[in-house]
């Protein structure tokens, strides 16, 4: 449990990648396996339910470190974040323990059986004997998210490094739904598996946006271009007769679209495909509000099955005849997916049709008008491009439209969490309804680190009235607001809700009474949500 | 009327015609210590301990000054005012203020424990205590600052082992000075940002004295930075100056850097949590070493801090100022001053 409180620390004392790698691989060498099983899991997010609520954690820490409930309250909004706080606040201690990160994982796993009082027992005792880091550790074992600035694919590349093996194969092995509790490291990431895995999806192949001219891409002709649509990511594997939608969130979602499963019927075994999963419905998509209504619910019922019903668009054929594809060119990949989905004849499996602009003119002029279709912008993939593993560059790009915007007077504003602890940096928005400002969205990205600390200072001498975490200001600031969707929501006082949005940038030039109003909103909505 | 009132220009004593700390510009003030937040430019008379003097004459030019000792006092209009140690950097005082029998205390910035270079802190008896609340969360208190002393000296160590220089940002007025001072400077050369030479010359010229350092000039050779610690202000990261000392590891020294966000915010390699100002428990001591009856609660977590000690049945409430505690340390703060080379 030192070692890998000393490794979090080492992770979180330095901001480079290399640094970081080299503290991990040095963790992997000096551990044993149970210990890296559990390294691998938790920091890829694969936290064991949580053993005890944190509100009791709150109750009890409050009660060692003798300050009253609204005082960690107070203190958490500027820290940020609970685990911390908790470790924080906690009297000092001398005592230490050389329990290994695996025993201590046990014990968390058992305190779901035990009485409250006993958990109670256990956690005040681990607390007395552990220094700050320690318990910061043990309090995110126990709240969960380690977002320590390690990335999957760092992760991988320790791991790789470690095993000496190739890191496509380590992000492979890793991939899927498995349980620290139900493997160990040497089944996981060590001992060749031929069948054991049916289900395991491919890691997905990412694109970076556009950042250059499109000009610059070469000859039009050299690359695939299709609509980018707007639903969720997914994978569709038939393996064994056996069929399984992964999101890309890494989840298993097979039985939420039953419109999916029903496809087992229709593809040839064994086949994986990439592709979009989208609501679709007489023969057009339908705006991701649709697909909203599907996305958390394991059982559908009949009525949203018929008002929001999904498709899977086809962009990519990944295995065939249990073959890995994904050494071979995409044009030749695309040819293949093309027969496949012909052959399927299935009305929830529809290809990415191919757009074939004879330049790059054109295809800005389709990308321009894509929002028309419900479209996000294009996707550009070089035919000879291999299936890679993750976010890369030069091969795949995606040439999004511009958002849509409005500029909006800043009203409310709280303090942000992780980098942005104790600094007021996500705001509520609102824009004009005769003369009252009604709130629309909320947006905490887009501010360089220096604008927010000036916003932040903003806030600190502006401030109307706190509500905890929360302040509402002076309505001063002026800020332009993009977005990438809109549609109507009975939810929101404004009647409108908002796709990503995002601050563009401060409107120094504009006078918070130069703001939009709600019927320019609305206007947006008429045009864009038929 | 109360002895002392908070206006919009700054903690007046109308009685006694004066200002302590002001942020607008006042024909008399008295100053609790040199920083730029405490002591502005243009009040026409400014009353202070005397080794603040050259370091505010140092940053705000000719000034009309007048420096007195700790416990000495000046009578005006009957309003007795006197200095005592406050412990933050050198030369910082805290106000008393008694009128009639009636005392208030002003603390400024404040530390209780003994750095080594400002005289330590005293608590000292009042009715009304005016204090800081920069870091009045029980989420900070400071270790003992020899243990940061030697994460410092150890960080120094492993990177000269590496050849790279090591650059440690601190405020050039007190927090500086006071890691010049406890760092082992048997490991190697220490050189210095221009800004802070600049505000060792004039504390020198109030009396201190420091180890040896050499200034950084543009005929620096490059070689002297490898193994070096050099000490910098926060401003000059990511300067065109720092670019110069490549390769090097950078540290920060705050009491900000005990959160994991601040930390990160300032994307530095490593931060040392080393503050000047009181940490939670210290503040806590300091009320209740004060005895007061009243407590107003200024730059800081003041809602916060107030609402606490009126838990514990202190009667206390939060007041509104300019100052900007330790932010300025971390480049956050507004009136950031510049720090020249």
């Amino acid at each position: 449990m030192k070692d890998f409180g000393e490794l979090i620390l080492a992770l979180d004392a330095t901001t480079k990648t290399n640094d970081k790698v080299t503290a991990m691989v040095s963790f992997l060498d000096s551990s044993d396996d149970a210990d890296k099983l559990w390294f691998v899991a938790l920091l890829s997010g694969k936290r064991p339910k949580r053993p005890v609520k944190t509100s009791l954690l709150r109750e009890w820490s409050a009660e060692v470190s003798g300050i009253p409930l609204w005082l960690l309250e107070e203190s958490y909004h500027v820290v940020g974040d609970l685990a911390e706080t908790v470790a924080l606040i906690l009297p000092d201690t001398s005592e230490t323990s050389e329990i290994t990160l695996d025993e201590r994982m046990q014990d968390l796993l058992n305190l779901r059986s035990l009485e409250e009082e006993e958990v109670k027992a256990y956690i005040i005792s681990a607390w007395a004997e552990m220094n700050k880091t320690e318990r910061f550790v043990f309090n995110k074992l126990i709240t969960g998210g380690f977002r320590i600035g390690v990335s999957q694919k760092l992760i991988v590349r320790a791991l790789s490094r470690h095993l000496e093996e190739e890191e496509n194969l380590i992000a492979h092995r890793l991939m899927g739904d498995w349980k620290p509790s139900e493997t160990t490291f040497q089944k996981l990431l060590v001992e060749p598996d031929d069948n054991e895995n049916l289900s395991r999806p491919y890691p997905f192949y990412l694109a970076y946006p556009l950042e250059e001219e499109a000009e610059n891409l070469g000859d039009v002709k050299d690359w695939q271009i299709e609509y980018k649509w707007d639903g969720i990511r997914g994978q569709l594997i038939l393996r064994n007769g056996e069929i399984f939608v992964w999101s890309r969130g890494e989840e298993l979602v097979t039985e939420r679209f039953p419109e999916l499963e029903k496809l087992k019927d229709f593809l040839p075994s064994d086949c994986v495909i990439d592709g979009e999963i989208m609501a679709f419905k007489d023969g057009a998509p339908l705006t991701f509000n649709h697909l909203q209504t599907r996305i958390g619910r394991k059982k559908v019922s009949k009525k949203i099955l018929e008002e929001s019903p999904v498709v899977m668009i086809a962009y990519d054929l990944l295995e065939k005849d249990g073959k890995d594809l994904r050494e071979t060119s995409m044009e030749n990949r695309r040819e293949m997916l093309e027969e496949v989905v012909k052959k399927a004849k299935a009305d929830t499996l529809l290809i990415s049709e191919k757009i074939e602009p004879q330049s790059w003119k054109e295809a800005a002029e389709i990308r321009e008008k894509s929002r028309e279709v419900l479209s996000e912008g294009l996707m550009l993939k070089r035919k000879d491009s291999t299936y890679k593993v993750g976010r890369k560059r030069g091969d795949w790009w995606k040439w999004k439209v511009d958002p849509m915007s409005i500029d909006a007077v800043m009203i409310y504003a709280m303090r942000g969490h992780g980098r942005r602890a104790n600094l007021y940096s996500d705001y509520t928005f609102a824009v004009w309804k005769g003369d009252e400002l009604v709130p629309f969205a909320k947006a905490y990205s887009g501010l360089t680190d220096k604008e927010m600390q000036s916003v932040d200072q903003f806030v600190k001498k502006n401030t109307i009235e706190r509500f905890g975490p929360v302040r509402s200001v002076k309505p001063e600031l002026v800020f332009e607001i993009g977005f990438e969707g809109i549609a109507p929501s009975t939810r929101h006082k404004s009647g409108i809700a908002l796709r990503f949005p995002r601050i563009l940038r401060r409107r120094l030039d504009k006078k918070p009474e130069e703001a939009n109003t709600l019927e320019d909103l609305k206007g947006i909505l008429d045009v864009y949500n038929t | 009327m109360a002895l002392i009132e908070f206006t919009e220009k700054g903690l007046h004593c109308s009685r006694g015609d004066f200002y302590i700390d002001p942020w607008r510009p006042v024909d008399r003030a008295v100053i609790t210590h040199a920083h730029a937040d405490h002591s502005r430019w243009g009040m026409k008379n400014y009353l202070s301990h005397h080794r603040s003097i050259p370091v505010m004459r140092h940053r705000l030019g000719e000034i009309r000054a007048e420096g007195i000792e700790y416990g000495e006092d000046r009578i005006i209009n009957g309003v007795k005012i006197s200095l005592f140690p406050a412990g933050h950097i050198p030369g910082s005082a805290q106000v008393r203020v008694e009128y009639k029998g009636e005392v208030w205390v002003v603390t400024g910035d404040y530390k209780l424990i003994d750095d080594g270079l400002s005289a330590p802190f005293e608590p000292v008896k009042c009715h009304h205590l005016v204090t800081e609340s920069t870091f009045g969360l029980p989420v900070y208190k400071w270790k003992p600052q020899e243990e940061v002393f030697d994460e410092m000296n150890l960080w120094w160590k492993q990177n000269r082992e590496q050849d790279l220089a090591s650059v440690l940002l601190g405020y050039s007025l007190g927090k500086a000075q006071r890691i010049l001072n406890s760092i082992d400077h048997t490991i190697g050369p220490i050189l210095l940002h221009g800004a802070i030479h600049n505000s060792n010359l004039a504390l020198e010229a109030a009396g201190f004295s420091f180890p040896e350092t050499e200034l950084i000039t543009k005929d620096t050779p490059k070689e002297k930075y490898r193994g070096s610690l050099i000490i910098a202000p926060p401003s000059a990261f990511g300067s065109p100056w720092m670019k110069k000392l490549k390769p090097y590891k950078v540290g920060t020294a705050s009491g900000w850097m005990s959160l994991r966000g601040a930390r990160r915010r300032r994307n530095v390699d490593r931060g040392f949590v080393l503050s000047d100002h009181a940490d939670w428990n210290e503040l806590n001591q300091a009320v209740e070493a004060s005895e007061a009856e009243k407590v107003y609660v200024t730059h800081g977590y003041t809602n916060i801090f107030s609402k606490w000690l009126n838990d514990q049945g202190v009667d206390a409430e939060p007041v509104t100022t300019e100052y900007e505690g330790e932010l300025s340390e971390i480049g956050e703060g507004t009136n950031q001053e510049k720090e020249a080379e």
